[in-house]
């Protein structure tokens, strides 16, 4: 076999390996630790590059092998695998960074950083899966290696969050396997293919095809959390703030969207979907997770909280614009993978800065939290214009481009919620960043740590600055090639004219 | 030379048996680490030479069947051979490390071991019903054996109340050889499949089949007869209850399905398939259920032999008239669910003894801290778990795969709520483990730490389990193989 | 009626009695003997049947010598076990439960 069929595989192994490795080693080891996580990810980092430069050229990448009989293990890298996988590589790079300086001084460190290895390898996985089966394997990897992250804390509450959250996923995935076995019983294996299979359906299985996707959305709709699935997610805020960097930007969320973005896109096809009346609940559907994260992120007072109804939010940005029967207004769900994952894991960086360094938990201590710490709150305030829709940043692009689309496919309706939720967002986020900015400060923080020169750990200052300004630019030099958004229109432009 | 092999695998372990009858615990440990050496590169020769050649058969001494003794084997004979080499091998070099070699009935540790290995074989390699008969004997006096070797008088009552479940079964089994051999004049299962293709099945013949299909699936603890079964395994040493949970009950088991794949459709009903993939499905909740409200850790692995049990049975149900290749998929997954339970179920005991030892507390709850400081056996127990959940990319993962498909193929879709729901409520009590585990406890290491060996062994039988799914296809490739000759 | 027919009869009144004996009785000598009852049951309907169907026949009775075999051993072995369940705690039956002991290794 050839180098290119082995590249996803290698891209797996360099977190695979880093996580047997991280668990041989002896929990006193940080050093030897820290440069085996930070080596893997590069190493992670540019085979992703160099993969995604060999998409776009339309090099083939994968391999496949028969791991069951009539079913096939298949790894494929297209273009929204190299999507999914770019964020997840050059995410994970940074929040191994963010974990090293957050975790410092905390026991079981080893047990942490192999199951973030696992974490992502899974993710990469998900990614890379080139059919429903080989997707379903990473997809409970997944769910397994995130449980010791949830539970890291070791504290009644993580354990009962923990529990909530393997009640869910794993339903979840109950759910998903019988929507699989289904379809493989009715059609057999199918690799993903875009513009999907089910173009001329043959009219008896229509039947099937229906009950088989909502099967397949319910399953995927927990990670996905849309409502009323989104349930585990609040209660998942009780692990450290790197594991809730990684799990709402980059890797569980995400995971069950692009689960979604594959089974509209490439097993059914859009077509097909739209034609067997699948779409426009699905729309409705998440169309009303947007406003009902939005609604109750107002009442939180907590402020991981708020960041977790403010994510159940916007990943069905993600759904609605997939689920618009238009090039356009996918290319704008599309391309919020990337841009929601970016400005999320900033907020979230943000966050736990506040947490470690100032004690901070609840939005009402955040008063004059701005001038102690600038760099972190400016990279905060970027994140939260974002997500409100502010132009020239991220968040704005996907709302301009999903707007778009809707109205090119005379669904004004969409509008309507894209604009409530941004003056949701706005009611939101901006009394945050008042309280940030202009309230003078209690007389004393929660609970105070110094670090020295900058306003806090170097692991923690930086990477939320680098995201904010990732967020700063994709929304500039979105028209530029390898930007997230030309990439998402390249996607769509390979599925609606396969 | 293949003759040869199969007749070596039955009779090696028998002398071996007597060359530790003869010796104490410690060098009777060096003589059987010589034999599990021998017996697994048997095995694995015998394995290598039918996934080449096919399968056959073979009379002892040259005498024919029915005075003689026949052994047959073929694709499932031989991939059951291996396993047991495979799991015997492990539980034994745990046992050496593990069992107390000062206390005085220990040495009879090792004959019973071996006693046990040569029934084993015999069941797998049996050709005839009435040397299965032997065969499972011989293991269930060598397990009850074993069992009684704890000493204590909670050992003694499990033992006793397992010796008197395993004759019973045996008995009703032999009635119903007897009765068979009274209809149909023969011993072998070919013979009797033979006879029936070309005479009309006489009344009432279902009656010989069913009793000895009730005697096996006693012996298997199958629900409602399950009921000796967690004393039994909870309270027997962990290498013990390993090679119980692992590989005795799947002996009668075996025996169910080679009767029920050969003569369910001429002498069973739709009636009784259904049953017991109804008796299955109860085992399943129940033993779950029970497995989730046990105080001791491993009484909760025994309940949840009970629940696992459930599953093989689904076998009778997919296979009762339906096509060929649903039969196939059922059969393919009931031999993964076979391997798989037993590789994990091995890991999980054998992990579970390490971690009793080291907690020195056989409770759920005193398992507080494990997570920071007992990583290794701890993350054994929890990869044994993934296997037993049927998560991917595990064996059990495949088995409840093809079982999926060969329901839906077959349309006895009730059968995947039990499949999806079994999975769900194994995942209850496998992360009451886990969650117990990385409740976080004192500060400092309490707690005594195994030697590296005994951590070692459920760790590589755990990623077996693990890996089977990837590699399910060579061996399942192999397991279809058939015999050579036709009926006999 | 032939001979035949009459034994494999008889072992089926003695499979039933010794049946109940198993299930019925509590103290375990006693079963153990009903054990040896139900055995011998299925030893008479094994010799019996066949030799009803087709006159006289070796197999069944090789493999009753077989089964009479197997069967004093798992007596013998039974019995090791109740005499040890006495010796060690005063009891005639699996009926009452000890008090519960704790620790052990396991």
């Amino acid at each position: 076999m050839t180098l290119n069929a082995w590249m996803p595989v290698f891209a797996l192994m360099t977190s695979l390996i880093a996580a047997v490795v991280i668990f041989a080693l002896p929990e006193k080891g940080y050093r030897l630790r820290t440069t085996v996580n930070l080596g893997a990810a590069l190493l992670k980092l540019g085979l992703v590059a160099v993969m995604v430069w060999g998409v776009f050229r339309g090099v083939d990448y994968g391999l496949s092998y028969t791991m069951l009989p009539g079913v096939t293990f298949m790894l494929k890298a297209d273009a929204l695998s190299m999507m999914f996988a770019g964020l997840s590589a050059v995410l994970w790079l940074l929040t191994t960074i963010y974990a090293v300086g957050y975790l410092e001084n905390s026991p079981n460190r080893a047990r942490f950083f192999g199951f973030f290895s696992l974490c992502v390898a899974s993710t990469m996985g998900v990614a890379l899966a080139g059919n429903l089966f080989t997707f379903f394997l990473f997809y409970e990897m997944l769910t397994l290696s995130t449980y010791p992250l949830v539970v890291h804390r070791g504290t009644e509450k993580a354990l009962q969050a923990g529990r909530t959250y393997i009640i869910y996923t794993l339903t979840g995935g109950a759910v998903l396997l019988l929507g699989i076995a289904w379809l493989h019983g009715v059609v057999g294996d199918l690799p993903f293919r875009p513009g999907g299979h089910f173009g001329d359906a043959d009219p008896d299985i229509q039947q099937s095809l229906i009950l088989i996707f909502i099967l397949l959305v319910a399953g995927l709709g927990v990670k996905a959390a849309l409502f009323p699935l989104h349930g585990w997610l609040p209660q998942a805020m009780v692990a450290p703030a790197p594991v809730s960097a990684l799990l709402h930007a980059v890797a569980v969320v995400k995971a069950g969207a692009f689960g979604i973005v594959r089974v509209v896109h490439d097993i059914y096809g859009v077509e097909a979907s739209s034609a067997l009346g699948l779409l426009e609940p699905l729309a409705w559907l998440a169309a009303f997770t947007i406003l009902y994260g939005s609604v109750r992120a107002l009442s939180q007072g907590d402020l991981k909280r708020r960041l977790a109804f403010s994510t159940i939010s916007q990943v069905s940005y993600i759904i609605l614009g997939i689920s618009l029967f238009g090039p356009v207004a996918a290319a704008g769900g599309l391309v919020h993978l990337l841009h929601q994952g970016i400005m999320k894991i900033t907020l979230f960086f943000c966050a736990g800065n506040y947490a470690e360094t100032l004690g901070i938990h609840r939005i009402e201590e955040l008063d004059g939290a701005g001038p102690r710490m600038p760099g972190t709150s400016v990279a905060f305030t970027i994140g939260a214009f974002g997500m409100i829709g502010v132009p020239p940043l991220a968040g704005f692009i996907t709302k301009w481009t999903m707007g778009s689309g809707a109205l090119a496919v005379d669904m004004g309706w969409v509008i309507a919620v894209l604009v409530a939720s941004s003056l949701l967002n706005a009611a939101y986020f901006l009394p945050v960043v008042h309280r940030l900015w202009f309230r003078e400060p209690a007389d004393r923080w929660p609970r105070e740590c110094r670090w020295g020169k900058l306003e806090t750990s170097a692991w923690l200052f930086w990477p939320p600055l680098l995201t904010a300004v990732m967020t700063v630019m994709v929304g500039v030099l979105a028209a530029l090639t390898f930007s997230p958004l030309f990439w998402a229109e390249l996607i769509v432009l390979r599925e609606y004219s396969p | 030379m293949t003759l040869y092999l199969m007749a070596g695998l039955l009779f090696t372990p028998l002398a071996w048996a007597v060359l530790t009858l003869l010796v104490g615990f410690t060098r009777g440990r060096l003589i059987t680490w010589a034999g599990i050496l021998v017996q697994v590169l048997v095995s694995l020769t015998l394995w290598l030479a039918v996934s080449r050649d096919g399968g056959f058969y073979y009379g002892l001494g040259g005498w024919d069947a029915p005075l003689g003794i026949e052994l047959r084997v073929d694709g499932l004979a031989v991939t059951f051979v291996l396993l047991t080499a495979v799991v015997a091998s492990a539980c034994a070099i745990h046992a050496g490390v593990y069992i107390d070699p000062d206390k005085p009935w220990h040495r009879y540790f090792w004959p019973l071991f071996w006693f046990l290995w040569s029934g084993l074989n015999a069941v797998w390699l049996g050709g005839d019903l009435f040397n299965l008969y032997v065969g499972l004997e011989l293991i269930s006096l060598a397990a009850v054996g074993l069992v009684a070797l704890g000493g204590s008088v909670a050992a003694l009552r499990a033992s006793i109340r397992y010796l008197l479940a395993a004759l019973l079964g045996s008995l009703a089994y032999l009635l119903g050889v007897a009765l068979m051999y009274g209809q149909f004049g023969t011993l072998s299962i070919a013979g009797v499949v033979f006879w029936l293709d070309q005479h009309p099945v006489p009344a009432g013949s279902g009656l010989a089949l069913a009793l000895m299909i009730a005697g096996l699936a006693l012996k298997t603890a199958l629900f409602p007869l399950h009921r000796w079964l967690p004393p039994a395994h909870g309270i027997a040493r962990s290498p013990v209850s390993a090679l119980l949970s692992a590989l005795v009950i799947k002996a009668s088991f075996y025996i169910a399905a080679r009767l029920w794949l050969e003569l369910g459709e001429p002498l069973g009903s739709l009636a009784a398939a259904q049953l017991v993939g109804l008796m299955g499905s109860a085992a399943v909740v129940w033993g779950s259920w029970l497995a989730c409200r046990q105080p001791e850790l491993k009484q909760v692995v025994a309940y949840s032999s009970v629940a696992q049990i459930g599953y093989l049975f689904l076998l009778f149900p997919l296979t009762y008239s339906v096509s060929e290749s649903v039969a196939l998929q059922a059969r393919q997954g009931m031999t993964l669910q076979v391997i798989s339970h037993a590789l994990a179920k091995a890991a999980m005991f054998l992990a579970a003894g390490n971690l009793i030892l080291s907690t020195g507390s056989s409770r759920v709850n005193a398992l507080t801290g494990v997570s920071r400081f007992l990583p290794f056996s701890l993350f054994s127990f929890g990869l044994a778990g993934v296997s037993l959940m049927g998560l991917p990319p595990s064996g059990g993962f495949a088995a409840k795969w093809l079982l999926l498909q060969a329901s839906l193929g077959s349309a006895q879709w009730w059968w995947v709520l039990v499949l999806l729901a079994g999975g769900l409520l194994s995942a209850v009590y496998v992360f009451r483990i886990y969650r117990a585990s990385f409740l976080d406890g004192p500060e400092t290491d309490q707690f005594y730490h195994p030697p590296r060996s005994l951590e070692l062994v459920p760790m590589v039988l755990a990623l077996m389990a693990l890996g089977l799914g990837l590699v399910a296809d060579p061996v399942l490739s192999v397991m279809a193989l058939p015999l050579e000759d036709g009926s006999r | 009626m032939t001979v035949p027919l009459l034994y494999a009869l008889a072992g089926t009144v003695l499979c039933g009695i010794g049946l109940l004996g198993l299930l019925w009785l509590s103290h375990l000598l006693r079963k153990l003997l009903a054990f040896n009852i139900l055995g011998s049951g299925v030893f008479l309907v094994l010799v019996g049947l066949p030799q009803h169907q087709g006159g006289p026949d070796p197999v069944p009775q090789a493999l009753v010598l077989t089964g009479i075999v197997v069967a004093i051993a798992a007596t013998a072995l039974a019995v090791v076990l109740i005499r040890r369940y006495y010796h060690l705690s005063g009891m005639t039956s699996l009926e009452d439960e000890p008090p519960a002991r704790k620790g052990g290794r396991q």
